[in-house]
């Protein structure tokens, strides 16, 4: 493991030793700083909390929030909510895949670009269908309309 | 024109999306150029930060107020407010055609506001805006003026009940957990609002956090607990983000820390962030989750009320009905349980949506019949279309037809026709909804929301999706029915926790009033809403099609052949029935049946 990741994770340690927080927080964090949950990462902080590093597994697995494989660099998050369930998500959801070139059971484009995400609601249903690409929210959105937003990310 | 003018710009979730922040920006930049003809506007023109104000569906929401009269505007984006500038702050014309209409009044008058009384009015990350509407007074009150007992004793006598699902007593929760001996206790409010289409939890957070954050003051006190909890999705960024900046300004105000309000009672807020588990929002599940584990429930008894997070007296109360309490102490229990019907005291607050013209955030009393909801309040149903059902309570309620249409809806009312308020979702559906799919969304959810430890759940929603896809699929068989209701009775009965018990809600009402459907979907092979593509046919009329190639262009399998400028035809033996030549036909010249 390198230096300067090694650095990141006693910082974290040390964190949340301090505020006594669980493993949750922790794996939070180290997601927020390396994008993804790596493997040699929560083998170190197991051994430094001696926390049997199954029980990491076991947290990583059970929570939708974490990622064991890196994303890519545009993550877009279609929301499955019922109203745009209703409102035609699932025909949005197609017409991303196809833009992005997705097969099937993949998440991740192969030059890294896209990560497609479903979310089970972000609560804004007033603006079904919703997708989020990054932090940038797009309401009422159609199949056209998807794919004239996902242009400018494809740069 | 020396009154005070104040420009108020919606920033809550579907607001930014609409372009907010863009259309604030750009009337901090006309007052600044416009400044310099008439210095006094730039002097007296405020510009506000409100939350959800619930009319999303025309976002962005601007209100212009000079003096005693506001102006709202609808629909605004960044290019028009050069002229709202010039026009109105600046001259005096209101510009008519941008104003809302008389639906935007209707929306509104028809609503009873106790917990959304301030929203969309103050500023959600100024302290002092929320002090200046009354704000920390209950809980000053309650602190300095009662007992604990004398606290609970009036919660019990509001007949304020849980906001968040089963609609329990707050009150008595709070004396069962006040009744205990122990060191510590906790205070959690529960923030992990999963429920598709439910959405109340976060524009109260976003739009008067401190409210919460009072509410929890005084339920601590109430229960004797120094330590409290907020148990927030991490989805709601917005939200995270203002209840931490309501922390600090609480803190720093005195209102959380060592020895509140000049009194002995100490006690401190800590934000857990959610990382995504619906079945989180379960109170034995939610505590695992704080206290790191997987968040899977464990059987109740022992309650959590007795032996809850870190094994001790733990209470959970969600977001709105923490928010119910500063009015109630300050307006006592009598004015409380004067609004609402029989069973079910005070307000609901409701997350309207689905195919209504009028789509946001509601709040009615207690017992209001679903019909002046649906008709008065949200409008009726978008493009005049049939009214079909309204589901209610998410992925644990269900469907009301047309036939309930007059139903009270409070607790008792809703479980009466096999559905229950839930969170407060209500998504309104159409004639061109499909009942057999909607069922089959829910249980989607419920089947990947499960968190696998009973096998009732685990399994049972699992066979259930499976029979209700092939129904939609065309391979339906005979007896699939009766084996659904079945099977959905087992899962119910046998569940362990609130998530298995209720995962069956939608499958049952579905069969139950629209048994038809299913029916249609097995024995015809067809989707009498025309939802279900695999029981459907694409071809193209002839007389509607101007031959521009697109939908050609989008068939992913060729199935789609015709010279330019000539009508298309879809070649049915290829077709995979995607539906794409649907979407991307300008002309509506594709059709399904």
């Amino acid at each position: 493991m390198e230096k300067t990741q090694e650095a990141v994770l006693e910082s974290i340690y040390q964190k949340c030793t301090a505020n006594g927080d669980n493993i949750i927080t922790a794996l939070q964090q180290m997601q927020n700083e390396f994008g993804y949950v790596q493997e040699e990462a929560v083998n170190w902080y197991a051994e430094r909390t001696n926390i049997p590093a199954s029980r990491f597994y076991g947290v990583v697995t059970f929570y939708a929030q974490f990622h064991l494989q890196p994303r890519g660099k545009n993550i877009i998050t279609v929301c499955q909510g019922t109203v745009c369930h209703v409102k035609g998500a699932t025909r949005i959801i197609e017409k991303i895949r196809e833009d992005i070139k997705l097969k099937e059971g993949q998440k991740t484009t192969k030059d890294m670009k896209f990560t497609l995400e479903t979310v089970n609601c972000v609560g804004a249903c007033s603006i079904a269908p919703v997708v989020i690409v990054n932090d940038k929210v797009f309401g009422k959105q159609s199949p056209p309309k998807i794919t004239q937003n996902l242009k400018a990310y494809k740069e | 024109m020396n009154s005070e003018i104040t420009v108020n710009v919606c920033l809550g979730t579907g607001g930014i999306a609409a372009g907010a922040e863009m259309v604030m920006e750009a009337f901090r930049q006309e007052f600044e150029s416009a400044g310099v003809k008439n210095a006094r506007v730039q002097e007296h023109c405020k510009l506000h930060k409100v939350g959800c104000r619930g009319f999303c569906a025309r976002d962005v929401l601007v209100d212009v107020t000079k003096g005693e009269n506001t102006w709202t505007y609808q629909y605004i984006q960044p290019e028009m407010v050069g002229r709202i500038v010039k026009d109105h702050v600046v001259g005096d014309k209101p510009i008519d055609e941008w104003l809302v209409g008389d639906d935007y009044h209707t929306f509104h008058d028809n609503q009873k506001k106790v917990v959304l009384a301030d929203l969309g009015k103050i500023d959600p990350e100024s302290i002092e805006e929320y002090l200046a509407v009354d704000g920390y007074k209950a809980a000053e009150k309650a602190l300095t003026q009662m007992t604990p007992a004398e606290v609970v004793e009036t919660m019990k006598k509001s007949g304020l009940r849980g906001r968040g699902g089963a609609g329990f007593p707050t009150g008595l929760k709070w004396s069962f957990c006040a009744a205990n001996q122990a060191d510590e206790r906790y205070l959690i409010c529960n923030a992990d609002e999963g429920d598709p289409g439910a959405f109340m939890d976060r524009s109260v957070i976003e739009g008067n956090p401190h409210a919460v954050l009072e509410g929890m003051i005084i339920g601590a006190y109430a229960i004797g607990a120094t330590h409290g909890y907020v148990y927030i999705r991490a989805e709601y960024p917005l939200a995270v983000n203002r209840l931490y900046i309501a922390l600090d300004h609480a803190r720093e105000k005195g209102f959380l820390g060592k020895g509140l309000f000049g009194t002995s009672f100490d006690f401190d807020i800590k934000v857990k962030l959610g990382a995504g588990a619906f079945v989180c929002g379960e109170e034995t599940a939610l505590i695992a989750s704080i206290e790191g584990e997987r968040g899977m429930p464990r059987a109740k008894p022992p309650f959590p009320a007795n032996k809850g997070l870190w094994g001790k007296p733990t209470i959970i109360n969600n977001v709105e009905t923490l928010a119910n309490i500063p009015p109630i102490i300050n307006k006592g229990a009598d004015w409380f349980a004067s609004i609402g019907s029989e069973k079910s005291k005070g307000t609901k607050v409701i997350a309207l949506t689905g195919k209504i013209r009028n789509t946001g955030l509601i709040e009615i009393p207690m017992g209001t019949p679903l019909k002046d909801i649906i008709f008065n309040i949200g409008g009726g149903i978008e493009g005049d279309r049939l009214f079909k059902a309204v589901q209610t309570g998410g992925p644990s309620g269900g469907c009301i037809p047309q036939q309930h249409i007059d139903l009270p809806v409070d607790y008792e009312g809703l479980k009466s026709v096999g559905s229950m308020m839930g969170s407060g979702g209500m998504v309104v559906l159409d004639e061109t909804d499909c009942m057999v799919n909607i069922s089959k969304f829910f249980l989607e959810f419920t089947q990947s929301e499960s968190c696998g430890k009973c096998v009732p759940c685990r399994i049972g929603t699992k066979r259930l999706l499976e029979i209700l896809t092939r129904i939609t699929e065309g391979n339906g068989k005979k007896g699939d029915i009766e084996l659904l209701q079945e099977l959905a009775e087992d899962v119910r009965d046998s569940s362990l926790c609130g998530l298995g018990m209720s995962a069956p809600n939608p499958v049952l009402s579905t069969i139950k009033y629209f048994r038809h459907e299913y029916e249609a979907h097995i024995n015809h092979k067809k989707c009498p809403a025309k939802v279900c593509n695999k029981l459907l046919t694409f071809f193209i009329r002839e007389d509607m099609c101007v031959g521009c190639g697109m939908c050609a262009k989008a068939c992913s399998v060729n199935a789609i052949t015709g010279e330019k400028k000539k009508p298309h035809h879809i070649d049915s033996s290829i077709c995979i029935k995607c539906g794409s030549c649907f979407d991307a036909c300008k002309f509506s010249a594709v059709l399904k049946e």
